[in-house]
């Protein structure tokens, strides 16, 4: 799960790590109470799990709590790169002399995670990594090991941070990794770390701005995260689906996709486009998984769900009978549709394979469902989906 | 031979008495895979009975070792858990630990993957279906009775995928099948099984399954140009799949340019390997091979 700006500054002081973080507002109105209660200059945000908003004009200086309120109306609503702005976050202004850069991420090529750092901040981190690598530090980080103070120093060193830097930088990098190890994470992101005056001639440490990115096998020790769902921005049926633990991911197309196993159902998304191709481009609508089991219970739910989005045409039922055998999953299919009754109007293309599969093409030929066509392969049966996806039209 | 697996293997189960680790204990026996005990240890010294085979508990991997003479583990124990359990299956030099659990936490995994450095545990998953060597171990959950022993052999990040493909080749069979899991982090890589397939007499040729996310596949594809002379046939999952979108395997995600299918079907066909289109397309390219090998 990525987390909003102002959500991942609220993990990072909870560790310790310096932020400056104001107060989120829903409205404009609110927007200016904020800017009033902080007092000075502000910076209206948009609050959006996507790069690239400065550019976009989602960000904004204002100098007076009225300017605030007007930023916060241009800003609420925005389309930054298909993603509405609900919330702005009204941040004090900051006096910034310089900018830095900081993370730990998981490094999967290398089993292990990452420290990356630059003295040079400001910019685009994945630009300054491919136009200029030698001023981005990446360090790997031992799983057990951690950061401890002289890890962070060899972290800040390498990232070229001048001596007087390197013992504030170092202490930041600590306590960013306690953020890193405790909340789970797989990403935390400081752009920019700041250097900023306090307007007695020193200079403190700020993260201006935060990405993270939480682990969400972890949720289960990590009570905070369920509060951290933005609910209001979730597809409804993939709501829908994770309220019956269903692994559903909502898509563009028109034919409606069951399968088993997360490799399988990729693989048969991937089929089915290219059946599509054939038959007026529909696409797959859906990735469902419903895992090595298919009891009748899941595959009905299943099939409520993906019946109940209105762009699907036609649905897939791709079953690798290997756990469970087919005949079982046969037998799940057709009380699933019992289930459903009426609510099941949608034809279905089903195609089983693997243990017993004799005899669960058996028992559905048998049922005679009149939505449902068996097709023997993967592929053909692809093809039919598509087929009648495209006729439904 | 076969890799990883043979007719000597001794299994014990780590989270036997749990529901998991009780179905597929009693699948793995029926399966004819030598299971020899189980570890739990708030039930240790109880036996379990599965289906007229009854089965010691011990307190810890290194008593059911002992007591067994097991060499292979095969790991159900809850998310919460799985960690420690690891440790403690490396800790007792068993050597191979596969790990079936879904949903463990990456820090955990990155963590008892920093600890096997150096030891001498081989370490499967998490998040995977196991190993088979058909006809002569099974250390996991891949159903046993889709394919027979032969001269294949697979490797691949989806459990259903491997059932599919061990299923379309299942008349020529295989040497042994890896599911190696699809989680960002994992014990055994592409690169592990490519390397023992390469050296196992009992392999003549490789199919490896691949899915978007991670750059394993192009990693894989390197090291199959510069050492692996046996055929490899291949297939890639999740052309189609939206970037930024964890499609249920927590690894099977697409950022930006990396990790696309297409990056994969391409490197693996620099180096080489025949890919497929399709699942059913991937096994017809290893039956031309193996067909014409014979032929």
């Amino acid at each position: 799960m990525d987390l909003f700006e102002y959500q991942a500054k609220q993990l990072f002081k909870e560790y310790g790590v310096p932020v400056s973080l104001g107060e989120v507002a829903t409205t404009a109105d609110d927007a200016k109470a904020a800017a009033e209660k902080i007092g000075g200059v502000t910076v209206v945000k948009a609050q959006v799990k996507v790069g690239g908003r400065g550019k976009a004009g989602g960000v904004k200086v204002a100098k007076t709590p009225e300017e605030a309120k007007a930023n916060a109306e241009q800003i609420l609503g925005m389309d930054i790169k298909g993603h509405t702005v609900h919330r702005v976050l009204v941040d004090p202004g900051a006096d910034i002399k310089e900018e830095y850069y900081v993370s730990y991420l998981l490094d999967r090529a290398n089993r292990t995670f990452l420290a990356m750092a630059s003295y040079e901040g400001g910019m685009e981190i994945e630009q300054l990594a491919v136009e200029r690598p030698e001023a981005l530090a990446k360090i790997p980080v031992d799983a057990i090991q951690g950061v401890d103070e002289a890890k962070a120093r060899e972290i800040a060193t390498a990232a070229k941070f001048p001596e007087n830097l390197i013992a504030p930088v170092a202490d930041v990098l600590v306590k960013l990794w306690e953020t890193f190890v405790k909340a789970d994470a797989t990403l935390v992101e400081v752009n920019p770390l700041a250097a900023v005056g306090n307007g007695s001639g020193d200079v403190t440490l700020v993260a201006l701005d935060g990405k993270v990115t939480l682990d969400d096998n972890a949720d289960f020790r990590q009570a905070r995260n369920a509060g951290f769902e933005d609910k209001a921005a979730a597809d409804p049926l993939e709501a829908k689906a994770k309220e019956k633990n269903l692994n559903y991911v909502k898509l563009d197309g028109e034919v409606g996709i069951i399968g088993n196993g997360a490799g399988l159902v990729m693989s048969t998304l991937d089929v089915v486009a290219y059946a599509g191709e054939k038959h007026g481009g529909v696409k797959p609508a859906n990735f469902l998984d419903i895992g090595g089991g298919a009891s009748a219970e899941v595959m009905a739910n299943g099939l409520d769900i993906i019946l109940n989005d209105p762009s699907v045409r036609s649905v897939f039922v791709n079953v690798f009978g290997g756990i469970t055998s087919c005949d079982a999953v046969a037998n799940g299919i057709v009380t699933a549709l019992n289930m459903l009754g009426d609510e099941a109007n949608k034809p279905l293309v089903v195609r089983l394979d693997g243990n017993n599969v004799v005899e669960g093409r058996r028992i559905l030929t048998e049922a005679a469902h009149p939505l449902v066509t068996l097709v023997e392969t993967m592929d053909d049966a692809a093809d039919k989906a598509a087929e009648l996806a495209n006729a439904g039209k | 031979m076969a890799i990883f697996l043979d007719d000597n293997s001794k299994i014990i189960v780590q989270g036997i008495t749990g529901g998991e680790g009780t179905k597929h204990t009693k699948r793995m026996l029926a399966s004819g895979a030598q299971v020899v005990g189980g570890v739990n240890a708030r039930k240790a010294g109880t036996s379990v009975d599965f289906d007229g085979t009854v089965l010691p508990v011990f307190a810890s991997v290194e008593e059911a070792m002992n007591e067994t003479g097991a060499n292979v583990t095969v790991g159900f124990v809850p998310p919460a858990f799985t960690k420690d359990s690891v440790i403690e299956a490396i800790d007792a030099q068993i050597p191979l630990a596969v790990v079936i659990t879904e949903g463990v936490p990456v820090h955990d995994s990155a963590a008892f993957w920093a600890y096997a450095q150096g030891k001498s545990t081989r370490i499967v998953g998490p998040n995977c279906p196991g190993v088979i060597s058909p006809g002569k171990s099974n250390a996991g959950i891949i159903p046993a009775d889709i394919t027979k022993a032969g001269r294949i052999g697979l490797v691949s990040k989806s459990g259903t995928l491997t059932y599919q493909m061990m299923f379309e080749l299942r008349d020529f069979g295989f040497s042994t099948c890896v599911g190696i899991g699809g989680d960002p982090i994992i014990g055994t890589t592409h690169i592990d099984c490519l390397e023992a397939f390469q050296n196992d007499p009992e392999t003549d040729a490789i199919v490896m399954i691949g899915e978007i996310g991670g750059d394993a596949e192009e990693r894989a594809a390197a090291y199959i140009k510069a050492n692996v002379t046996k055929p490899v046939v291949g297939y890639v999952a999740g052309f189609t799949a939206p970037e930024g979108k964890t499609m249920g395997h927590a690894g099977a995600i697409v950022s930006g340019s990396s990790g696309t299918a297409q990056a994969k079907k391409e490197a693996l066909e620099a180096a080489g390997v025949k890919v497929g289109k399709t699942p059913s397309e991937t096994a017809r390219l290893m039956r031309e091979i193996i067909e014409g090998t014979a032929g």
